[in-house]
Formats: C-alpha cells, sequence, structure tokens
C-alpha cells in the first residue's frame, strides 16, 4: 500500500505540475488564475467512507505541507485545484447558479420618452451637423419606408420590409462608426446605408431589381449591398452573417487598420447557431466585432418569450466571455454612445462587444404579413406614440436650438418628392440584360452555364410570349 | 479481398504514375528536383507554400495548430505563427463562416474540417452564403480566397462517421467548385491551384492515401488546372470514369482486364464541380463504352450526373448501358465495409442483364467482375 502511494503521489505532483501549465494567457481566462487569499475558512475534513476519496485527501495534504511557496502558486489553500483552463476555488455548499439574476439587467438610456434628458446621464456629444443629420436621416428612413410599402400595396414593387420603430437603432448606430467599419447586416438595418450616403434611387433600383441595380436583379427587394459603402450585400438567412462578420473582423485586425466589423441581427437571430458560434469565436480569436441585436419584441409572429428564457440578450454575452450593454433602442443618443464606446473597446482592446438594443417593431415583419393577427393594435399603438425614437430626439435637438417646425416641413416635402421621383425613374429603367443571370456565379462563367445560356435563347425565341418582355436579351 | 489486404499492407503504386501521365500537368520542366512524399506531406508543402507566397494568406480549423490528426498542418504554426496558423473553437459552422468573412475581406482562407462526415454544420454557410457571395452581390463581394479541405472516404475502420463521401451534396451547388486528387503530386498542384483559384473551392482529401500513397512530388510551387479531367491510361474497348482513392482500385481493375484482352481508358476526373464534359465524351464516342465508380452510395451518387450528360451526349455511340459501380445505399458500416465497397468482385448486374450482344456482356458483366 506505501509502495502503490509513493508512486501514486508522483504522478500525482506530475499532473499538478504539469496542469499548472494549463489556462491560457489570453484575457479570458486571467480571472481564473486569481490568487486566493490565505486563510480560507476552516476545512472540515470528514474522513470519508471512500477509500479513493481518503487517498486524495491524503495526497493533498502532504503535497500541501511539503510544498514550498513558489511564484504565488499556492498549494497550502487545499480547497484550490488547478483543472485545464485555470484555478477554481472548491465550495463543501450545493448550490446551483440561479437561472437568472434577481434583477434584470438595466437599459441604458440618456432622454426620457419624452426626449428630455434625464439627469446625471452620461453621453458622447454629438455636434448640431451630427445631429441634424441624424434626425434627418431618420425622418428619411421612416419616409422612405413609408412610400415604397405603399409602392407595394400598389403592385409596384413585389415586396417590402420597413424599419418602423427602428430608425434610431439603424442612424444612431451609423453615425458613430466611420465609413471605415464593415457592416453585415440582416435586413432591417438600410439606414446605415441611407446614413453613409446611399441615394433614395439607388434604394429603389434595388428594389425594382433594375439595370442600374448593384445587385443586377437577382435578389428581392431590401436586399441591398454596397461595396463602396463597405456594407456587405444581405441574405435573407438569418444570422448566418454573424461568424462572417468574425472573420472580417479578424481581417482588420490583422492589417491593423483602425476600424471594426459591425453586425446586426434580431431577437430571433439570437437563437440560431451561428450566433453561438459567432460569439464564441469572436471572444476566442479576440476579434474587434460589434454584436448589435435590435431585440424587437418579434420574429415574424413569435414573440420572446417563446424564443428565449434568458433576460434577453445581453446576458449571453457573459457567457462566451464578451463585454455586454443593454440600451434602449429608442433613443438615440443613448445608441449613439454605446455604439461609439463600444467601437473603441473593440478596436483598441482586440475585443468583441455585444450591444442589446431594446426596441418595438412597430411594422408588420414584412408586407407578406398582418402583425394585427398576433398582436394588438392597441400594442403597436403605444409603442409608436409613447416610444417614438423620432419624436424623441426631435424634442432634443430642437430644445438646442438645431430644429423647427419648418426645417422638418421643408425635409419632408424634400424627400417626398425625391422618393416619388426615384421611383418613377426605377419603374421606367430596363431589367438587367439576361446575360446576367449567367455571370458571377463564378468569376468567369463555366462551359456548362455558356451551353445553358445558349438554351435559353433559343427557347425564348422559340416561345417569346412565355417569357418577361421587360428582360432585355 | 486482396486488393483490401493491399490498401493496408503496401505502398500504393498512384495511379498514371508508370504510364507517363505528365501530359497535362504543369510539372514537366527538365530540371526540377522532385522528392518522394505521401500524400499529407504533399499537403503539407502545398500549404507551406501557400502561405509563403501570399502574406494575407490563413490556415485554421480544429487542432491544425500541433499540425493536425493527420499531420497535413505539420511545422505551419512554428513557421507562419499563430496569428496566422491557429486553432478554432469545435465548431464547423463558425469555422467556414469565420472563412468566409477572411476571404471576403481580400484574404485567402484554407480552412480545415477534420473529417468530411462533419462538414453538414457548415453546408449553410457553404451553401447559402459562400456559393452566392459574389452572385447575390452582383460581384460587388466574393470570398474566392475561401478554400475547405476536408479529408473523406474510406480508411477500412472508419465506419459511420470517418468514412463518408460526401461530394454529391456539394456538385448539387452553382457556386462553388469541388476538387478531389487521387496522388499526393495531384494533391500539391490541385491545392495551390484551388486556394489560388478565385472561387470558393471544397477539397476532399483521400484520407486512406495520406499515408498509404507515395509519389515523387516536384518541390517547387505548381498549379494543375481545375475543371481538366485527365485520361491517366489510354483504352479502346471501354471509358472508366473516377476522382480520388477509388482510381488506385480501378487501375488494379483495368491491369487485370487488360490480361483478358480489354483495353480500358480511364480518366481521373479531378474536379467534380464544374466538371469536364469535354474530355469524358470525347473517350466515351471512342470507346462506347461507359463504367463509373465511386465510393459514396449509389442512389443520388455524382455517378448519376455523369451517366446522365454522357447518355445525352454520347447515346447513339453507346455499345451498352452506362454502368455504375459504387457504395452501397447503407451508412457506412463498420464490419461490412468489404462488402460495402466497390472492389473488384462486385457486379455490374443491370448492365449486363440489359445489354444485347455477348460481346457487349462479356465486356460489362466481366469487367465488372474484375473491379
Amino acid at each position: 500500500m506505501a509502495q502503490h502511494l509513493k508512486s501514486s503521489k508522483s504522478t500525482f505532483l506530475n499532473v499538478l505540475r504539469h496542469s499548472l501549465a494549463f489556462g491560457s494567457p489570453s484575457h479570458a481566462s486571467r480571472h481564473l488564475r486569481q490568487k486566493l487569499p490565505h486563510g480560507g475558512p476552516p476545512s472540515i475534513k470528514k474522513v470519508s467512507p471512500n477509500p479513493l476519496t481518503r487517498l486524495c485527501n491524503t495526497m493533498v495534504d502532504t503535497l500541501s505541507s511539503s510544498h514550498e511557496d513558489t511564484n504565488n502558486e499556492s498549494f497550502t489553500n487545499i480547497q484550490v485545484m488547478d483543472f485545464p483552463g485555470g484555478k477554481v476555488s472548491f465550495t463543501p455548499e450545493i448550490h446551483f447558479i440561479s437561472e437568472s439574476n434577481e434583477e434584470r439587467v438595466p437599459c441604458y438610456r440618456v432622454l426620457d420618452d419624452n426626449g428630455q434628458q434625464l439627469p446625471n446621464s452620461q453621453f458622447v456629444p454629438v455636434s448640431k451637423e451630427i445631429a441634424v443629420k441624424m434626425y434627418s436621416d431618420m425622418v428619411t428612413l421612416q419616409m422612405m419606408d413609408n412610400i415604397f410599402y405603399e409602392a407595394q400595396r400598389q403592385g409596384r414593387l413585389s415586396f417590402y420590409a420597413t424599419a418602423y420603430g427602428e430608425e434610431a437603432i439603424n442612424i444612431a448606430s451609423a453615425a458613430a462608426l466611420s465609413p471605415d467599419d464593415v457592416i453585415f447586416p440582416q435586413y432591417r438595418e438600410p439606414g446605415v446605408l441611407l446614413w453613409r450616403g446611399f441615394t433614395l434611387q439607388e434604394f429603389a433600383n434595388q428594389c425594382f431589381g433594375n439595370k442600374s441595380d448593384y445587385g443586377k436583379g437577382r435578389q428581392m427587394p431590401v436586399h441591398y449591398g454596397s461595396n463602396k459603402l463597405n456594407y456587405f450585400t444581405v441574405s435573407a438567412t438569418i444570422a448566418t452573417q454573424l461568424p462572417n462578420a468574425v472573420g472580417a473582423a479578424y481581417s482588420l485586425k490583422m492589417d491593423g487598420k483602425d476600424a471594426c466589423a459591425v453586425t446586426f441581427f434580431g431577437d430571433g437571430g439570437s437563437s440560431e447557431g451561428d450566433f453561438h458560434a459567432a460569439m464564441n469565436f469572436a471572444a476566442v480569436m479576440e476579434a474587434p466585432v460589434l454584436f448589435i441585436c435590435r431585440n424587437n419584441g418579434w420574429a415574424i409572429s413569435t414573440p420572446t418569450s417563446d424564443q428565449f428564457r434568458s433576460d434577453g440578450v445581453v446576458v449571453k454575452g457573459r457567457a462566451y466571455g464578451i463585454r455586454s450593454i443593454r440600451v434602449d433602442g429608442n433613443d438615440a443618443l443613448a445608441m449613439y454612445s454605446a455604439v461609439h464606446e463600444a467601437r473603441e473597446m473593440a478596436i483598441r482592446e482586440h475585443r468583441p462587444i455585444l450591444i442589446e438594443a431594446l426596441t418595438y417593431r412597430v411594422g408588420h415583419h414584412s408586407t407578406s404579413d398582418d402583425s394585427t393577427r398576433y398582436r394588438s393594435a392597441d400594442e403597436i399603438e403605444w409603442w409608436n406614440k409613447a416610444r417614438n425614437p423620432l419624436s424623441r430626439f426631435r424634442t432634443w435637438v430642437e430644445s438646442n436650438g438645431w430644429w423647427s417646425d419648418e426645417a422638418e416641413s421643408d425635409l419632408r416635402s424634400r424627400i417626398k418628392k425625391e422618393m416619388l421621383e426615384a421611383i418613377r425613374v426605377a419603374e421606367k429603367t430596363e431589367k438587367p440584360n439576361l446575360n446576367h443571370m449567367f455571370s458571377d456565379v463564378y468569376d468567369v462563367p463555366p462551359l456548362n452555364l455558356r451551353e445553358q445560356e445558349l438554351l435559353v435563347r433559343q427557347a425564348i425565341k422559340s416561345h417569346p410570349q412565355d417569357y418577361p418582355s421587360d428582360v432585355p436579351l | 479481398m486482396a486488393s483490401l489486404l493491399g490498401r493496408f499492407c503496401r505502398k500504393l503504386v498512384v495511379p498514371g504514375s508508370a504510364h507517363g501521365s505528365r501530359m497535362t500537368s504543369t510539372t514537366a520542366c527538365g530540371s526540377e528536383t522532385v522528392k518522394s512524399l505521401n500524400l499529407y506531406s504533399a499537403i503539407n508543402q502545398a500549404l507551406h507554400i501557400a502561405l509563403e507566397t501570399d502574406p494575407r494568406s490563413y490556415v485554421f480549423g480544429e487542432d491544425v495548430g500541433f499540425g493536425g490528426v493527420f499531420r497535413c498542418t505539420t511545422g505551419l504554426a512554428e513557421r507562419f505563427g499563430k496569428n496566422r496558423v491557429f486553432n478554432t473553437p469545435l465548431c464547423e459552422q463558425g469555422i467556414v463562416g469565420f472563412g468566409i468573412g477572411l476571404a471576403a475581406m481580400g484574404n485567402r482562407a484554407v480552412v480545415e474540417i477534420q473529417f468530411a462526415d462533419y462538414i453538414y454544420p457548415a453546408f449553410d454557410q457553404i451553401v447559402n452564403e459562400a456559393a452566392k457571395f459574389r452572385y447575390r452581390s452582383g460581384n460587388q463581394f466574393n470570398c474566392g480566397g475561401l478554400t475547405i479541405r476536408a479529408p473523406y472516404g474510406a480508411v477500412g475502420h472508419g465506419g459511420h462517421y470517418h468514412s463518408q463521401s460526401p461530394e454529391a451534396f456539394f456538385c448539387h451547388v452553382p457556386g462553388i467548385k469541388v476538387v478531389i486528387p487521387r496522388s499526393p503530386r495531384e494533391a500539391k498542384g490541385l491545392l495551390l491551384s484551388s486556394i489560388r483559384d478565385p472561387n470558393p473551392v471544397v477539397f476532399f482529401e483521400p484520407k486512406w492515401l495520406y499515408r498509404q500513397a507515395v509519389e515523387e512530388v516536384p518541390e517547387h510551387d505548381y498549379m494543375i488546372p481545375l475543371s481538366q479531367a485527365e485520361v491517366i491510361r489510354e483504352g479502346s474497348d471501354i471509358t472508366l470514369v473516377g476522382w480520388g482513392a477509388q482510381l488506385t482500385v480501378m487501375e488494379q481493375a483495368c491491369l487485370d482486364a487488360e490480361k483478358e484482352g480489354i483495353s480500358c481508358e480511364l480518366i481521373d476526373l479531378k474536379t467534380l464541380l464544374p466538371w469536364d464534359k469535354e474530355t469524358v465524351e470525347a473517350s466515351v464516342k471512342k470507346t462506347g463504352r461507359l463504367l463509373i465508380s465511386h465510393e459514396a452510395p449509389i442512389t443520388g451518387g455524382f455517378g448519376a450526373e455523369i451517366s446522365a450528360t454522357i447518355l445525352e451526349r454520347c447515346f447513339l455511340k453507346l455499345e451498352a448501358p452506362v454502368s455504375r459501380v459504387c457504395g452501397l445505399d447503407t451508412p457506412f458500416p463498420l464490419v461490412f465495409e468489404p462488402f460495402y465497397m466497390p472492389t473488384k468482385n462486385k457486379a455490374s448486374s443491370s448492365s449486363s442483364l440489359s445489354s444485347p450482344s455477348k460481346n457487349t456482356h462479356f465486356l460489362i458483366h466481366g469487367f465488372s467482375r474484375l473491379l
């Protein structure tokens, strides 16, 4: 038995020594390697009936008495042991971490519901120029949505999705970023493009799928993309953009750019596997990426109570070792500040940041949806009135003397004119040429596609009446 | 059975190597040095060259840091640093998604999926993102710098989850390329082409050949063109088409067939998507007979695409139905692997039953028996 004890002890020592090397030097596990205070609670040594446990206890005792204190790694506290990944302290109490904190994570806001700046509010100041542009773009976004939505109802557009209620998230986040930050949107963030200079005409061209659409008519309306504005093309698949954003962020870090990647998604998107994959990768790769969750309460007809049982999305950040904040998404100043600070941390410290912007999807999911079928019109109306991001911010901008009723009506009449003209032009611009069905599948069309184009053209020649006449051949 | 034992007991003579198959590859320039390498070493060399020649290229995946479970990434992290060659968390959708993002920013991302059997979590990223990235953006963006490498195929004891050949799933996705090398020299050239091709490529490596196949591989930087099939053995009586490790089996069958007076033309497809129909068509128009062989299950396998295409193009020249000798429609079994695999003693009963002439009957039935 003594023999066995000796050889086991040396193995045990080796195991312990070896496990000192575990625990990555990265930020993430630093907290796990904290030195523990000496003289902790008295250890109540119960003599275990289990011989293996008795053996282990004896090992530890022997070790702690014989080991000398070097390099702050102390074995004298027998309630501590290194596991791969770092030190954890033991507890004799059987205690389950609660499924939720007692208090929900508070929500950062600067303006109250009426647009009055809250006392003691911390925020990043915005200049008159930025504030006016922010407010104007929020109005423009809302009007653009109105007019395109109506066009769809009139049958002039096949489809549309509005961003009603989320104008502050769209515009304020864009305003806090630099043009070099690369955007990986979901599909409810056209305001970011608008802020960066995408024109109403360019929006209309994509919605009508005409030959001026940068996407060459290949996708449904609202699937915008602009390489010159660093806004990656929308894909309808939910949350797939999240891990892409992490890879892009890593590239920016490796190239030493003063820029980050920013990706948007909804409460529904946070349930997708890609969200978890991306968050974990972002933390491990130390990628400068902002995860901005538009928690608007609904994923089509699914309320958040059917989506997750956590305290929203913000608490998930800690699970991945990611710094997080919950913000009032309908407060333009709070959004601006949160994104501004997050961006700086992400780039300076090479870390991801999670921002949960609480908001409400005032509009239907899309023109294919009638949300009064699953929620009350009162609820929608309340959010539209009481928490309206435009009116709150307008109050604040006007309180600085930077806006007026006259400015408002000038803006609105200008935008309306521009929008109607954009639609008129987009509607009559011809569609992209048929050869664009076959280009860009690969960098160069392979032989099978060249053959298929010939076959399609032959079919059109024989039966032209079966094919739309507005696609030039 | 002999061929099965052979898989374990001896280093393989690589298909085409004995017959001057260098015609179409770009390797033949007199004074280059060659070295005897196995498949994983050849791939390792290609990766070293890829990282050396493009400072914005990256290699990552599970366990690649220490060299990888098949040693394909040996020495890369030490040489190029952990920022460029690194382990990822265990998450295929993350690996490929992250790779797409890197590639979208103009980098070359050579990602490793540890076994092709585990590629499916990444299928959404591959099909819905990578394959459509250029097209949906109107060519404003692309992720052509992405190459996904995965070991595939039978290994003798791999069972359901270490033996799969999933190439057919990917051949159905316009926008990506699917490449499968048959040997070390081919693998190095094809992998470098895949990495440098401006389209996302899925590159399946026959894991059975990682150690078993040894070949003289030129040490310099060379590329073998994609979408060009190679006639690695000329013949006049029957055309055989395959890829990857199966070509080794097929070449053995060709050698045996020759003893019975059947002249076989063996074609390595190399790139399955987009595939070189013209080479196969020209061959079948010459021989009048086609036999396709792959490890993947026969139903819906890529052999069906080749068969349908050749029937469309060569119908009047065919003297017998197109034959497919493939894996069975079962999950890849463990103890039953020798029965599952398309080895020499499989009969292609459908061809022999429907072929009218005795001569044809002998050719197809006899040949398939040899396979």
